[in-house]
């Protein structure tokens, strides 16, 4: 063998695979899918009213110069009712939030706003998650920060908890 | 007691937790022309379901695959190329949402290290056969 450093490559391979095996182990996995739409425009979409009394919600709606909030909720879907306090906390900050409601029917999103309080100026029915799909959003709750042009700035994916709602104030405050 | 607990399993949340929206008419009927359906189905295939996310869109039962086989059908119908459609999910979901990753940046890396391998593993055998000879 007139090279016998040969000889170490198949270990430093192995060796190799072996660590990311390891780095693989160590480091958690992210099953989020995030969206892909960040500093994009809003795509176009006109939304139904989800429930009387609420007026439905159209892409325009939120390109009036003010930032604001786009929560994707569900009266079904039971980290919606964890974030409703932190979502009225939000509203009581001054930030306006308007709403998508995910495969609802009126009386049960009714039930809900009874239930948990309104902090919604418009809510939107998206029965069959087409909307949700133009938004690149995988799932509720989903939180957007929208600019005032209506650009997509922010999506926290996942309930709203104690410790988001001054990100969120910031974030919103930032675009304004 | 046991008729208890089954009206109580019949009434978990799980039971409910799906929401009650319809499924999109497109979800599961296909388009009249084959040609086009074909097509559909070949590019359902290669997407992956955003909610199941081992799945394909063809293969899930999930809400969220409903809605983008019927998505991939409308815009199938409306003349679309597959490939556009593809670029259309991958602009919402980034590069995840397509089983057949891209030939560039790590999905180059992907489609060539069988080849660089291969090419490795000759060379690494090289001497073997000399010697023999």
């Amino acid at each position: 063998m007139n090279r016998p450093w040969l000889l170490w490559i198949p270990l430093a391979v192995v060796a190799f695979i072996g660590g990311l095996a390891m780095y693989g182990l160590a480091v958690p996995k992210d099953e989020q899918v995030h969206s892909a739409m960040i500093a994009q425009n809003l795509p176009a979409f006109s939304l139904p009213a989800a429930t009387a009394g609420v007026e439905g919600l159209a892409s325009g709606d939120m390109a009036d110069g003010k930032p604001r909030l786009l929560n994707i909720f569900a009266s079904w879907c039971l980290p919606c009712k964890a974030e409703a306090p932190y979502l009225e906390a939000l509203k009581k900050a001054g930030i306006e939030i308007d709403a998508i409601a995910i495969r609802d029917r009126p009386e049960d999103v009714a039930a809900f706003l009874n239930e948990f309080g309104n902090p919604f100026r418009r809510i939107g029915s998206d029965s069959e998650m087409a909307v949700q799909l133009k938004l690149g959003s995988s799932g509720v709750p989903e939180t957007y920060v929208i600019g005032g042009d209506g650009t997509i700035l922010y999506q926290h994916i996942g309930d709203i908890r104690a410790e988001h709602v001054p990100m969120l104030i910031e974030k919103v405050n930032a675009a304004k | 007691m046991r008729m208890l607990a089954l009206i109580c399993l019949m009434l978990a949340t799980p039971v409910f937790a799906q929401g009650s929206g319809p499924t999109p008419a497109l979800a599961n009927r296909q388009l009249p022309d084959p040609a086009q359906e074909a097509a559909a189905t070949n590019l359902m295939h290669s997407l992956r379901c955003i909610q199941c996310q081992g799945q394909s869109i063809a293969d899930s039962d999930a809400h969220m695959a409903s809605t983008m086989r019927a998505e991939v059908r409308q815009q199938i119908a409306a003349g679309q190329k597959p490939e556009a459609i593809r670029g259309w999910m991958i602009a919402r979901y980034g590069e995840w949402v397509s089983f057949e990753p891209d030939m560039k940046g790590a999905g180059l890396l992907l489609w060539f290290t069988p080849l660089l391998v291969l090419i490795a593993g000759i060379w690494l055998a090289r001497g073997l056969f000399r010697r023999g000879a």
